[in-house]
């Protein structure tokens, strides 16, 4: 059976399961529609909570990164988890006791506000609209390789699935076919981590496998590896950052983003009671954990593997020759993800980092320059095939892939079409819409969201991991401390509440903007976009955290100047603050 | 009603100083170790690498479902004890 036949029986059986949950799990009511009828059990939250959290960033690019990057990446592990401690002790608990479906609702209610309502949705949308692009693309590059259609085709067909289960199922269908895909892309990122830690330490748990000893030289793991991208001029795969500031604030950018995600956070409407929301944090963190303490061990395994494969006498010794090449990197060529250029015509693939400290060594050893570009994203998708693994992982890893982006884009569109029903449609312009019509209304609006979706997948405006950051800076900023301020803070009103989430949303824009385009537009930014010119040394990606101090800065300011929120708010905040009395979640 | 006011305060009061000790935890465990410490932790080895390099890839996860299990179930018993408990 040849490798592409098992990868359709992979796919096409996965997407099958989906298509069949969706027919069983649809939506009759707006409660079903927005948030599973309120019953879910709170392990099975956990689960559909960690595919919809787990992305294709996540499950394709985050080890990539890593690889790359090593300790400096670090910061997506601590940052990617860490939000859940934020949202199991700061939002969740309180949001799910206040009761209603989305989390404009809450900002609307609780600062008596239609303006904060209106400015909610609009960093709602803003937010998941950018993380759903890279869903969308990432679904497109699985696609395009594992299928072998182009990318646009694959986006479409994903897109269509996806249809299928949101538009029919809403929350009711999304939620099962979570858990079928949490199931389907923790094995399929395990598998090939437990064969690959084996070969290479002989430890079956790669968490574990990643502190061991590599098994042919004797060294631990870590080291080995050190010791190999040093030789070709790479810095230290371990070595400590020198800016210490950015990589905290990117990493806290990173956890108040998370737990400021709508499409995270409407996760804890379904569950049954407020203590429920609690544990369900825990489970979704130990759910993600299983992914995310195997990703540093498949991003270290797999970047000595990759050098190990170039290099098969040591990165000191003559690199392989390009007609030699094995046959995953033929097939990756032809995606253009990994790209071969013979700069010193001498038929052999060198791979090292073109640094000018390095410059001196590489013309010694006769080499022009570095020769194969590998884009980090195929990491984990070729996994496999450098480590020589059966052609079925490959199509584990093909459904897996696809789950991560599909639970993701689902839970995310659902997000942007219960704001645009739920609290455009029906909390502004038409509050006395019918039950049914509301429930058309939250169909239609996620068809045109994934319609949407579709169109910027096609025409993306940054790669993956780049544009998910993106989108955690203005969740973070803006969402994060108005939900959290709405919980913990009497006294903020609703002037403090707008003043501080629209300067939390600009300040954040505004310093992406400058570093990386007005809008994305290429050529349109005023600072290109290096460390020296960074305020203090500060990335556009990790300015999220610093919005969000600017956004409860601007709203205790605000606040102290303006009036006290009446009394029926003031008791609305101490109810949420106890459990006792926590019905279902009702859109009333 | 004055002594559930003043129930409901001490409880809030209870529940805001267990977060305030969880966040403490979670921000050593990453932040702290993880970050800003390593240098002064490179001293002690842990599998061919230091011990903030393995709290920054895996000992903080592992810290925060610890963390985030933990409260649930102070919180469980707080809610008890100050009859907020949802029926």
């Amino acid at each position: 059976m040849s490798q592409f036949t098992i990868n359709l029986i992979f796919v096409g059986a996965s997407f099958a399961l989906y298509i069949g949950i969706a027919i069983w799990a649809r939506a009759g009511s707006t409660r079903d529609f927005y948030v599973a009828g309120g019953g879910v059990h709170p392990v099975l939250n956990g689960m559909a909570t960690a595919a919809d959290w787990m992305s294709a960033a996540s499950f394709i690019s985050m080890a990539g990164l890593i690889a790359a990057g090593g300790y400096a990446n670090s910061t997506f592990l601590m940052g990617w988890t860490g939000g859940y401690v934020l949202l199991a002790m700061l939002l969740a608990p309180y949001l799910r006791k206040f009761g209603k479906f989305t989390v404009p609702d809450f900002i609307g209610d609780r600062f008596y506000s239609s303006g904060a309502r209106l400015v909610a949705v609009a960093c709602l949308i803003i937010a998941s609209t950018t993380y759903v692009i890279g869903q969308m693309t990432g679904a497109g590059v699985a696609f395009s390789r594992f299928l072998e259609v182009d990318s646009n085709t694959g986006l479409m067909i994903a897109a269509v699935v996806v249809f299928l289960y949101a538009v029919m199922g809403g929350m009711k269908g999304i939620t099962y076919t979570q858990v079928a895909q949490y199931v389907v892309l923790i094995i399929a990122y395990t598998i090939p981590a437990v064969f690959i830690s084996l070969q290479l330490t002989g430890n079956p748990v790669p968490g574990l496998g990643l502190f061991s000893e590599h098994t042919e030289s004797g060294m631990p793991l870590l080291a080995k590896l050190d010791q190999v991208v040093n030789e070709l001029g790479f810095r230290d795969y371990t070595a400590d950052v020198p800016n210490k500031l950015n990589m905290v604030l990117f990493t806290l950018s990173l956890m108040i983003g998370t737990a400021g995600l709508p499409h995270v956070i409407i996760r804890f409407f379904t569950v049954p009671k407020v203590a429920d929301a609690r544990w369900s944090a825990g489970w979704a963190l130990v759910f993600i954990a299983l992914l995310y303490v195997t990703a540093p061990a498949v991003a270290s395994m797999a970047r000595l593997n990759l050098l190990n494969t170039i290099y098969p006498d040591g990165p000191t010794a003559d690199a392989i020759k390009y007609e030699e090449r094995p046959d995953w990197i033929q097939t990756w060529e032809k995606t253009g993800l990994i790209q071969f250029e013979d700069k010193n015509s001498d038929g052999r693939i060198q791979l090292y980092n073109d640094s000018p400290e390095f410059a001196q060594t590489a013309s010694q050893r006769g080499w022009n320059g570095n020769e194969l570009n590998v884009n980090n994203d195929i990491l984990v998708l070729a996994n496999p095939e450098i480590a020589n693994l059966p052609p079925w992982v490959v199509g584990l890893i093909a459904a897996g892939g696809l789950a991560a982006a599909l639970s993701t884009a689902a839970g995310l569109l659902l997000a942007i079409s219960s704001a645009i029903s739920h609290d455009l449609i029906k909390g502004s312009i038409n509050p006395k819409i019918s039950e049914r019509g509301e429930l058309r209304a939250a169909r239609i609006s996620m068809a045109v969201a994934i319609v949407v979706a579709t169109y910027l997948g096609m025409n993306p405006p940054g790669f993956a991991a780049q544009v998910v950051a993106l989108a955690f800076g203005i969740a973070g900023a803006s969402i994060f401390p108005v939900l959290m301020m709405g919980i913990f803070s009497k006294r903020m009103n609703n002037r403090g509440a707008i003043a501080g989430m629209l300067a939390g949303l600009l300040s954040t824009l505004v310093y992406i903007f400058i570093y990386l385009g007005w809008l994305f537009i290429p050529g349109t930014n005023n600072l290109a976009n290096t460390p020296d010119n960074w305020l203090l040394g500060i990335s556009p990606l990790s300015f999220g955290a610093v919005g969000a101090i600017i956004n409860f800065a601007v709203a205790f300011v605000v606040s102290g100047m303006t009036e006290k929120p009446p009394q029926e708010i003031q008791e609305l905040v101490e109810s949420v603050r106890y459990p006792r009395g926590a019905g279902m979640a009702t859109g009333h | 009603m004055a002594d559930d006011k003043s129930i409901a305060q001490a409880y809030w009061k209870a529940n805001l100083r267990l977060i305030a000790g969880c966040l403490v935890v979670w921000a050593l465990s990453s932040y702290g170790f993880g970050i800003l410490f390593r240098p002064w932790l490179a001293d002690i080895r842990v599998g061919g690498t230091d011990l903030g390099f393995w709290f920054a890839q895996q000992g903080s996860i592992l810290t925060f479902i610890v963390l985030v299990f933990f409260y649930a179930w102070k919180m469980n018993q707080l809610d008890k004890r100050f009859g907020v408990n949802e029926e």
